[in-house]
């Protein structure tokens, strides 16, 4: 239905997506579509699904059933790498990064992926400094504090110049203010490109959502504002009922 | 009929010894995640214990099934206590240091005994025959230890307290890494017993193969890759790597020699983890021990 | 990293290569031929240990089999240069045969995504099948054109001749120049490897398998690239030490030599080249003194190396020492800002 009133391009879709362990259904039968330069808050309570759903789109996990498309293409199959080769950004829910490596070469290994020397050394440059990290870029990661880590690994997403970016918990372990310039860069990513944010902090949702996905019990409950799911009933049964 | 019959003895044989080289070190794989690469030396050891009591007047079974099992198991504990328990974690660092234990194991018995032994002994038991073809008594007599052991290993699991905990280690390593405190006694009697497991086939080979101090590195080839094709259950897993991987010796061993036996071993070997990296039980009878 | 970038990164690896082509030279006037003819051998062993530094200690990949590119190179060098009645291809075969089974090794446990532990047991397990496998190969019946592959006895090695001419054979003290210059050649280009786009990714992907997928590299490629380079490179090693000994043994497949090199590397350093390098030549003469004496076996030491570093020194000399030099300059140059911070203010 909101298909034909959405002009916008379709690029992200997954149709009756299943991800089964075992006898858990984690994810089921999800139908799931994200328009281009949107911005989408995912939420649900511990063990909705939604993050095995991320780990399903980025790749990491391969679906028991149903399909994920990516701008046209199938990818329901596809290594990780390859998923990421399309252009999109991926953040981890648990920090991913070359710890042994400097926070410069963290994020030049990213630049350096899409671009020849020359723009990767630049990118790296103009992405350190957006991301304020001039003071430690020598710092070899391993050694950082965690909300530090955290801004590298955006660094990193960013500095892809991805046009679909894909964030599980990007706000965790962040203190209140790296929270609220965390959700600045993300409406800053948005203006280039589109977003997938999995999180639980509901303030952080409210300071960046526009549109919102509950997901329960491994399927999605319903989609809409985060001002009508927060009147919604049965959403806040299942989740902001014992937390908002 | 009685070719057949020699040929699938000596082909049962070979399967028999693989999971009998190999289920040692699958149970201290498949309980600590711990790739034991001085293996080979601990059935050296087994096979020099045997050498050693008999050259002392002990009766041949008492050294092999009580001697044996017993000196390398003591050794392994001891293994564990001073090396293995600092390592805990850390896979690649535990691979190295029981390499570096292999060699100071090769270097000391080299030390002591010599880069050769004089003293052979002869396999007991004598021939039995398959109508026009004989077949060694002591090799049935190895087939038939290793189903014993094979049993006493599986009840062991199945009705013990340390097969309880073992069993949750198979199926879920982070959890019952995580248990802690409780783990330390366990691990050091599960390498106990895989060494003693492993001691007791070096002593039961040592009539078959002779003894040197490099013996081991003759065995640990074939072991490790019945144990990382069968994957971590540890008896299911040995007895799979080596069906399958003894099968393919023996045939290709029967049809075109033993040097091509064993490079067939090894391709599907290698093949095989190229389809299930985690071997055999990481895919299929997950469930099982 | 654009090529100034990676000249300046490199300057320690020209300072390393300089002191070795200063050696290489002066060399010959100071040592004696003996001295000179077994520090060949040393060198060709430097050569594999700075190929399983490449692997291992960048590329993170764990080959406990590095010796078997080693003895498939010296091997294909020896069979090839017998065929040939001339050295100069067989070099190239020998590369080209120790790459080409790295390569297709590589292939089923890269992308089987084999785990790292198991890696290592495979790649030794390799090497003791390719030791019992040329062992059983004594007799007329075992021969590749018309060289015989010799069983346990081996084959001797034809000696290196000049490229233009098959009948001008290089001598000891000549084979020692060529010798040298391979591992300071080899030293520079893999100090080259490691600081362009590629060896960078490599080392990224040590750190992080996952996180350079999701940057969309993927990482079984520059596994198989660096694995098949680091055989290469271990096969040249091969050549030049089969030229330094006079011939090649099943023997060089045996757990001993796969130990030794791994043993170099730890006790050099992972991530570093030079360091393995120098530890290489370390323990040769180490274990050549304790040759002379029969109360401790060499096994015996080196098992005890071994444990000592793992369990003490598990980062290996040369990162030991240069993080005990950052760590004394580090608190100096903190004081210095500082005191440029109070003028400032």
């Amino acid at each position: 239905m909101s298909r034909k009133r959405d002009k916008r391009e379709v690029i992200v879709e997954t149709r009756n997506l299943a991800m089964h362990f075992g006898g858990v259904r984690a994810v089921d039968q999800v139908d799931f579509t994200l328009y281009d330069k949107e911005l989408r808050c995912l939420i649900g309570p511990n063990g909705a699904g939604k993050s095995t759903f991320f780990k399903c789109l980025t790749g990491q996990l391969s679906p028991t059933a149903g399909e994920v498309i990516i701008r046209g293409q199938d990818t329901t199959r596809a290594e990780t790498h390859e998923i990421a080769s399309l252009g999109v950004g991926i953040k981890t829910q648990v920090p991913n990064l070359f710890d042994g490596l400097s926070v410069d070469e963290n994020i030049w290994m990213s630049a350096r992926r899409w671009h020849n020397a020359k723009r990767a050394r630049s990118l790296t440059s103009e992405t350190i400094e957006r991301m304020n990290l001039g003071d430690i870029r020598r710092e070899i990661v391993g050694q950082l504090a965690h909300g530090q880590r955290q801004w590298v690994e955006l660094g990193m997403v960013v500095a892809a110049e991805p046009w679909l970016v894909l964030l599980d918990e990007p706000a965790a372990g962040m203190t209140h203010e790296e929270t609220a310039r965390t959700a600045d860069l993300i409406k800053e990513i948005n203006t280039q490109a589109a977003l997938i944010v999995v999180e639980h902090d509901m303030q952080f949702i409210r300071m960046i959502s526009q549109q919102v996905t509950v997901f329960h019990e491994g399927q999605i409950l319903m989609e809409d504002t985060m001002e009508a799911i927060s009147n919604d009933k049965r959403a806040r049964e299942v989740y902001l009922g014992n937390r908002a | 009929m009685d070719l057949v019959v020699a040929v699938l003895f000596q082909l049962v044989y070979g399967i028999a010894n693989l999971a009998l080289i190999s289920l040692g070190l699958a149970i201290i794989f498949g309980m600590m995640r711990v790739i034991n690469l001085a293996h080979g030396e601990f059935l050296m050891l087994g096979g020099y214990t045997v050498v050693v009591a008999t050259n002392a007047g002990v009766n041949i079974w008492i050294a092999m099934l009580i001697l044996a099992p017993l000196v390398v198991g003591l050794i392994g504990v001891i293994v564990e206590r001073l090396l293995i328990r600092w390592l805990y974690g850390r896979m690649v660092d535990t691979l190295l240091a029981t390499w570096g234990l292999s060699l100071l194991l090769i270097g000391l018995v080299t030390s002591i005994f010599g880069a050769s032994t004089g003293t052979t002994i002869s396999p007991p038991l004598g021939i039995i025959r398959i109508g026009d073809y004989s077949a060694s008594g002591y090799e049935l007599f190895l087939i038939g230890v290793t189903v014993v052991l094979f049993i006493a290993v599986w009840a062991t699991l199945k009705l013990t307290k340390l097969g309880l905990v073992a069993r949750g280690t198979m199926q879920n390593p982070e959890m019952s890494a995580a248990l802690g405190v409780s783990n330390t006694r366990i691990y050091m009697i599960t390498f106990g017993l895989g060494a003693a497991v492993t001691g007791l086939a070096g002593g039961l080979l040592a009539p078959v193969t002779g003894v040197l101090p490099t013996i081991g590195a003759t065995y640990i080839a074939k072991a490790f890759i019945t144990v990382i094709s069968g994957g971590a259950s540890i008896l299911a897993g040995t007895a799979a790597g080596s069906i399958l991987l003894g099968g393919v010796n023996g045939i290709f061993a029967f049809i075109t020699g033993p040097t091509i036996g064993e490079v067939a071993l090894l391709v599907s070997a290698i093949i095989l983890l190229r389809l299930l990296p985690r071997g055999i039980t990481g895919r299929f009878f997950r469930k099982s021990l | 990293m654009n090529g100034n970038d990676t000249l300046r990164a490199m300057k320690p690896v020209f300072v390393f290569a300089l002191i070795g082509v200063v050696f290489m030279f002066a060399a010959p006037y100071v040592l004696q031929l003996f001295t000179i003819i077994n520090l060949t051998t040393a060198i060709a062993l430097a050569v594999l240990a700075l190929s399983l530094a490449l692997v291992w200690g960048y590329g993170g990949i764990l080959c406990f089999g590095q010796v078997a590119f080693f003895g498939l190179g010296a091997y294909a060098y020896t069979i090839a240069a017998i065929n040939f009645g001339g050295s100069t291809w067989a070099i190239l075969v020998a590369v080209m045969v120790a790459s080409a089974f790295a390569a297709i090794l590589g292939y089923f446990v890269f992308f089987g995504r084999v785990s790292d532990v198991y890696l290592g047991v495979i790649t030794l397990t390799v090497t003791l099948i390719f030791f019992s496998l040329i062992r059983r190969t004594s007799g007329p019946d075992y021969k590749i054109g018309n060289a015989l592959i010799g069983g346990f006895n081996g084959v001797t090695s034809p000696p290196l001749n000049l490229p233009w001419d098959t009948s001008s054979f290089l001598f000891p003290e000549h084979v020692f120049y060529v010798a040298m210059a391979a591992l300071i050649l080899c030293y520079v280009f893999c100090g080259w490897l490691v600081n362009t786009r590629f060896g960078r990714v490599c080392a990224g992907i040590r750190e992080n398998e996952l996180r350079s997928e999701l940057l969309g590299y993927d990482s079984r490629l520059y596994k198989l690239g660096i694995f098949t380079i680091s055989a290469g490179i271990a096969a040249i090693g091969g050549v030049l030490f089969c030229n330094g000994v006079g011939r090649i043994t099943p023997d060089v497949f045996n757990l001993y030599n796969a130990a030794l090199t791994i043993i170099w590397v730890i006790v050099g350093g992972r991530g570093t080249l030079i360091g393995p390098i120098a530890a290489t030549f370390g323990l040769f003469y180490l274990t050549s003194a304790l040759g002379g004496q029969s109360v401790l076996n060499n096994n015996l030491v080196l098992g005890v190396i071994l444990i000592f570093f793992v369990l003490l020194v598990p980062k290996g000399v040369a990162p030991t020492i240069t993080d005990w030099f950052t760590k004394r300059r580090k608190p100096a140059r903190n004081s210095r800002r500082r005191r440029k911070q109070g003028r400032s203010t």
